[in-house]
Order: structure tokens, then sequence, then C-alpha cells
């Protein structure tokens, strides 16, 4: 696992107070980890803090899965 | 009831008298209050008022850099915690109608509105975190039943308390009520320039036959800034004497 991978699954696990068994790559947010469109907003604003990344609106529409979010960071972190 | 011993609040237009009156009464319950407004010499002493726990942030919220930088100043002096944030600056530019400048509409619309927008969005995110916030926004009578020349501040407050109910709706997973209060007539340097006439005219119209107190709003602010009102969201309670009961 990269160590982006690793972040954003720590982040998620902590955010959303789920187990990190649950935490695949291919999880979605809301459909599989229970996520609300709050918790979406706060996960994006907590990447962009861990990261040092600006997620725009659009983007970040566009993160659903764990994956999503990997891929998205490792293509913009500086 | 209604402790708020290691909670911290922002409040805005805190050198006004129902801003200084929130200040005290929450810093009464305990809480430890940083003192927004223009004039810095009178939040100091202000805070010197009140003691220890409160401090003043000086903003000017016609400006945006200032309304931007407010929130972060305000979680540097509290300790990195917002736990309450009451909107309480606001500004008149009374006109009617076919006289009012696009200026004096901008201006209020400005400073009552999107302050207040810009303000809760910035204290949103640590709130959330948190999950606990308590975000109080007074308005005004004058929101619910209107008044000739006042179609901008009325607009300003109508916009408050709707904002404050698309917001309650947004944040209650959170732990984060938005509520209102909305003063009728409260006695202040405003209403003392009034003459007896003038004085009388209003009172006709007050079924408890005398004027509000800045307290008598603060304590309503206080009970919606603490942790028994958690189950209370987008409401206002209506500060007024009985003049309009909406």
């Amino acid at each position: 696992m990269s160590e982006t991978a690793e972040r954003v699954k720590k982040i998620v696990v902590e955010h959303l107070g789920v187990e990190p068994e649950k935490v695949t790559e291919e999880a979605s947010f809301i459909d599989d980890l229970g996520a609300d469109s709050l918790d979406i907003v706060e996960l994006v604003m907590a990447f962009e803090e861990e990261f040092g990344v600006e997620i725009p609106d659009d983007a970040a529409e566009k993160i659903t899965t764990v994956k999503d979010a990997i891929s998205y960071i490792d293509a913009n972190k500086g | 009831m209604f402790d708020l011993t290691g909670m911290t609040a922002l409040v805005t237009g805190a050198s006004g008298g129902i801003g200084s009156a929130i200040a005290k009464a929450l810093a009464a319950q305990g809480a430890k209050v940083a003192l927004s407004g223009t004039r810095a010499e009178a939040l100091t002493a202000l805070a010197q008022e009140i003691g220890g726990g409160a401090l003043p942030v000086p903003a000017n919220l016609a400006d945006t850099a200032s309304v931007e930088a407010l929130i972060p100043a305000a979680l540097e002096a509290l300790g990195g915690r917002l736990d309450i944030l009451v909107n309480n600056a606001g500004i008149t530019r009374d006109n009617l109608v076919m006289r009012m400048k696009d200026d004096e509409w901008d201006q209020v619309i400005s400073v009552n509105l999107e302050a207040a927008f810009r303000l809760i969005r910035a204290a949103a995110r640590p709130m959330m975190k948190a999950r606990f916030g308590r975000i109080v926004t007074i308005t005004s009578v004058v929101g619910t039943t209107g008044n000739p020349g006042q179609a901008n501040y009325a607009a300003s407050k109508g916009g408050l308390t709707a904002m404050s109910k698309a917001l309650g709706q947004e944040l209650a997973t959170r732990g984060i009520t938005v509520n209102c209060v909305a003063p009728g007539f409260i006695a202040s340097a405003m209403t003392d320039t009034l003459n007896e006439t003038q004085k009388g005219a209003i009172l006709g119209r007050i079924p408890a036959g005398a004027l509000g107190e800045g307290t008598d709003v603060a304590a309503a602010v206080a009970y919606l800034s603490s942790r028994e009102a958690g189950y209370v969201t987008g409401q206002t309670i209506h500060v007024n004497g009985g003049m309009a009961m909406p």
C-alpha cells in the first residue's frame, strides 16, 4: 500500500469511525462506509490539510471512493 | 441550568448596548468571550469590566478582509476552540424606497447578512470538527413584521432568519444549532434620543408597556447558547414585550 493510501485510510477510519478492514480502495464513502454529504465535505477538508493540496468543488464531487481520493491526491500533491 | 463554564464565545457588535449585554451574560454564565466590534477602545473597556475571561478582537464587518480574519483571530484568542458564535453586529441606513440609494441597500445587506454568512461559514468548520456549536444571530421584529423606511434592514433580518433555518438543517447532525433572537424595541443610545411623543407612540404598540433591556435579549442568547438548548434549532425567540407574536 502506498504512503498516500495509508494516510487516506487512516483519516477515513478516524473520521467515519469505521473498521479499518472496511476501508478498501473500492469502498464508496456513501454506499459502503455510511458517510453523508457533510462527511464528504469534512473528509475533503481533512485531505486538503493532511496533504497540503487544494481540492476544488468540481474535483471533490468526483471523489466517491477511497481510490478516487488516493488517485487525486497522488496526481496533485506537491 | 444554562451553565457555560469551559465554553468559548465570539460576540460581534460587542461594544453596542445589546452586544455588551450579551457578552456580559455569556461571561456571567462562565464562558470565555471574544469581543468584536469596530471601536477598539470600547472593547478594551468592556473586556476590563467583564474581567479575566473577555478578550477584544476588533473587526470591521463592512470590510471583507476584516470579516475573513475575524474567526481565525477569535480562535487564536480563545485557545483554538469556538463553541458559541453570536452574530449581533448590525447597521441601519433607513430611507423610503424611492429615495434609497443602492449604496444604502448594499451596506446594510453586506454588514448584516453577508458578514454573518461568512462568519458562520468560517465557524462551521471548527464546530463540525468538535461536533458541537451554538450559532445565535440577533435579528429583529422588523424582519418578521416589516417597517416603512427599512426595506434594506428588514430584508437583511428576514434573510438571516431564513439562512438560520437552512443552516439549522444542514448542521443538525453535527451537534450545531442555529437560532435567532429577535428583539423588539430595546432601550439603547438610539431610543434615548426619541422625544416623549415618539416614545409614547412606540409604547402604545407594546403590550408590556415598556421598552426592553439589553439583558432581556442577552438572557435568550444565553439560553440558546447552552447545552440544554441542544434540541432547539432553526428557531427564533422573540423578545419584544408582546408587540408582535408571529
